[in-house]
């Protein structure tokens, strides 16, 4: 039987198990939409604006660890999507972008509402596509699925000319896919893994670095093995929070700007620093030459790319983390530290992440409330800023994929859409989306979904009237001269909230919050916590920018 | 430093672009680029040479590799690989000795002279680069009115070929 493009489009999804899509209909895809109307098992959901769409896919997966996808209309609709796929290849995130495009005989006449989406789409997504024929477009989407989730995921956009939407042929999926130019290699060569080992049964001061790629590689029991057995402290990127216990006396919390001092401090006096899944981003890094100036580093990646890119690496293994951590598991020898972990014991004790916990509601006091609350078992999505950070520092994440945040592109807006991706994943979990005044109103106009869809979760903003951020570093770096970072204008979130039909709760007292947080956490909606707190609070310490990452401000 | 790196893509429109574009982005400089079919259908090759030390040339053959539309990246090492480029060179010869002195400069350089008037003369030459930067210098003097280059291409010499050469450092 002949199939329309279309057709075939959403055949394949099916045949990918995708369940839900987010996107915006419009000219150059409605084919598609027409299709879709009668699919009863995808669901579309339809955000208000292209951006949400892409990181509603992009929550959807982090959430997941499944493929996102979204869907939009040629030119606006698919150059609305770029921040969302940019952001999703900074933090390698699996997801499909479809755009419509004008018929393939328009195509390079300027015709309405034509855009060049793979051109522009080239440097932000790990591959991308112009169905030119309906022939081909099988096994385009199912390479396309393919390439977004192996190896180092990321996302892939496909184009998909209108003509080419209406266009029938005969469908058959294909089983086998040959792509010749993509063999991510999966197993780290084991001469490597036994150097590895040796060097652990060498160090003295040995330091797990874990990032975003053990949440990936589900390399989370793996790594706990690996600390436990050889007694080996651990910090986390922030894309690596929850791939190894928080609460774990071998835990240091995250390292970097905005890290914990006792990381910073003993990643600077280890003598090995065994990298897994990270990519020693400036961040995390500071000033290059003092980073790990000491150590000798064991880096395990499965992108080449990675290893040697910014640090020199003593042992490269290219491997897939949970492959690889499986057989160094075997290789290490049962080991303790004392020395060490005394030292380490020490640094906690003496500098402590610390505010002023006094009479005044302050931000960091908000999360270590809703971490009681939630019991360390919710999913938090953050947006991009201080609370972002606070977020980090202040909710003791024990397991994988329950922070969900823009890491790589530092996206504000990311925070309310991810989380309405997130919780379309994962309907019977707990997710709280923890956003500041600024980037709320980068994608606010999300809400219509968590109302029209009666998600329920809670948004907590700390709403300090102020970019927050940049204000701290204007505070810091540029004379405390406020350019154009206080939020004046902005709306009353809570009648924003109800204007929209749905419950808030504003808060000024320290008093009034827990209190809050159990009327919004029993309610079973969609609730926003708007928390009123002091405008000039600064997330600390930090590491001004260029300096090495044991010299931070705000640590006695 | 100055590398030759090999590369196969697949043969579509946008490849071109795709490949040059992560040169730009990455920061590498792309010294010279060519690119034709190859002995397999749907298959390209490029030969690019691109200038930096040897960790540069690491970060190019990583990433090009990363490419999933790149099949095979190799970096060519001078002596063990032919490597030619041919050039158009157009002179004014508008005297008799001058046309006399450019024809003997097109003999020693095993040069062909391609087309020809009273006013110019058109020289075709290929090699490796320096013969052919060797040739248009000397040919400077006359008066060079344009010239093309196509760029370096190179096959690594002997039985090996792109899919049996090691990696550099392999
Ligand atoms: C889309 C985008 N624009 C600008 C920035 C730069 N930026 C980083 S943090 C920040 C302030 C965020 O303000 P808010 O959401 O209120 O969070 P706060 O820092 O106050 O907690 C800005 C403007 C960014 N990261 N993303
Ligand atoms: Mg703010």
């Amino acid at each position: 039987m002949k199939l329309s493009g279309a057709e075939i489009l959403v055949q394949c999804l099916k045949k990918e198990g995708v369940d839900v899509i987010f996107g915006v209909p419009g000219g150059a895809i409605m084919p598609v939409y027409d299709i879709l109307y009668s699919e009863p098992s995808i669901k579309h959901i339809l955000t208000r604006h292209e951006q949400g769409a892409a990181h509603a896919a992009d929550g959807y997966a982090r959430a997941t660890g499944k493929v996102g996808v979204c869907l939009a209309t040629s030119g606006p609709g698919a150059t609305n999507l770029v921040t969302g796929l940019a952001n999703a290849y900074l933090d390698s995130v699996p997801i499909v972008a479809f755009t419509g495009q004008v018929s393939t005989k328009l195509i390079g006449t300027d015709a309405f509402q034509e855009v060049y989406i793979c051109g522009i789409t080239s440097s932000i997504t790990k591959n991308n596509y112009i169905v030119r024929r309906v022939e081909e477009l099988a096994e385009i989407i199912k390479e396309a699925f393919y390439i977004a989730k192996v190896g180092r995921p990321g996302p892939v956009l496909v184009d998909l000319p209108k003509d080419v939407q209406l266009a029938q042929t005969n469908f058959e999926y294909p089983d086998k896919l040959k792509v010749i130019g993509y063999n991510p290699t999966y197993d780290g060569h084991i001469k490597q893994i036994k150097m590895a080992a040796q060097s652990i049964e060498k160090a003295k001061r040995p330091i797990i670095l874990a990032g975003g790629g053990v949440i990936i590689s589900n390399a989370s029991s793996e790594l706990r093995e690996l600390a436990l057995k050889t007694s080996i402290p651990v910090t986390t990127t922030l894309m690596g929070l929850g791939s190894f216990p928080e609460t774990h006396s071998l835990s240091l919390g995250m390292l970097g700007m905005h890290g914990t001092p006792y990381a910073n401090y003993a990643i600077s006096d280890a003598d090995l620093i065994i990298a897994l899944g990270v990519r020693f981003d400036d961040r995390i890094t500071g000033k290059l030459s003092d980073f790990g100036a000491q150590a000798k580093v064991i880096h395990v990646d499965i992108d080449p790319a990675e290893i040697g890119k910014n640090i020199s690496v003593d042992i490269p293994i290219v491997g897939d983390l949970k492959k690889v951590l499986k057989r160094l598991n075997e290789a290490v020898n049962k080991k303790e530290h004392k020395t060490w972990l005394e030292k380490i014991k020490e640094w906690k004790k003496k500098n402590p992440l610390k505010y002023k916990n006094d009479e005044i509601l302050r931000p960091q006091y908000i999360i270590e409330k809703v971490y009681e609350i939630t019991e360390g078992k919710a999913v938090i999505v953050t947006d991009v800023g201080q609370h972002q950070m606070w977020s980090a520092q202040y909710y003791q994440y024990t397991e994988p994929r329950t922070f969900i945040s823009s890491g790589g592109l530092g996206t504000m807006g990311y925070g309310l859409p991810a989380a309405i991706g997130a919780k379309f994943g994962c309907p019977e979990k707990k997710v709280v989306c923890i956003s500041g005044d600024g980037s709320f109103q980068m994608n606010l106009q999300e809400l219509a979904i968590a109302m029209g869809h009666k998600l329920n979760f809670v948004v907590i903003l700390i709403n300090n009237s102020y970019l927050g951020m940049v204000r701290q570093w204007q505070e810091l770096f540029f004379k405390k001269r406020y350019a154009s970072t206080n939020l004046f204008g902005s709306p009353d979130f809570v009648k924003l909230v109800e204007a929209y039909g749905g419950t808030a709760i504003r808060v000024s007292k320290k008093q009034e919050l827990y209190p809050a947080l159990n009327k919004a956490f029993s309610l079973n909606e969609f609730v926003l916590i708007d928390c009123l707190v002091p405008e000039e609070e600064n997330v600390s310490p930090i590491v001004p920018p260029g300096a090495s990452i044991s010299e931070m401000l705000g640590v006695d | 430093m100055r590398h030759t790196i090999a590369v196969l893509v697949k043969d579509y429109p946008g490849i071109l672009a795709k490949v040059a574009s992560l040169f730009t982005r990455r920061g590498f400089n792309i010294e010279s680029l060519a690119v034709g079919h190859t002995e397999e259908n749907g298959v390209s090759r490029m030969t690019i040479v691109v200038e930096g030390d040897e960790k540069v040339l690491e970060q190019i053959t990583k990433q090009l590799n990363k490419l999933v539309d790149v099949f095979k990246v190799r970096d060519l090492q001078a002596q063990s690989s032919v490597e030619r480029e041919l050039a158009l060179i157009k002179v004014s010869t508008n005297s008799l000795p001058v046309q006399s002195e450019v024809i003997q400069l097109v003999d020693i350089f095993r040069a062909k002279i391609v087309d020809v008037n009273n006013q110019i003369m058109t020289i075709e030459t290929t090699g490796v680069e320096d013969k052919v930067n060797a040739l248009i210098e000397l040919l400077r003097p006359f008066g060079i009115k344009e010239v093309v280059r196509t760029g370096k291409i190179a096959l690594s010499r002997g039985s090996k070929d792109i899919f049996t050469l090691k990696k550099t450092g392999e």
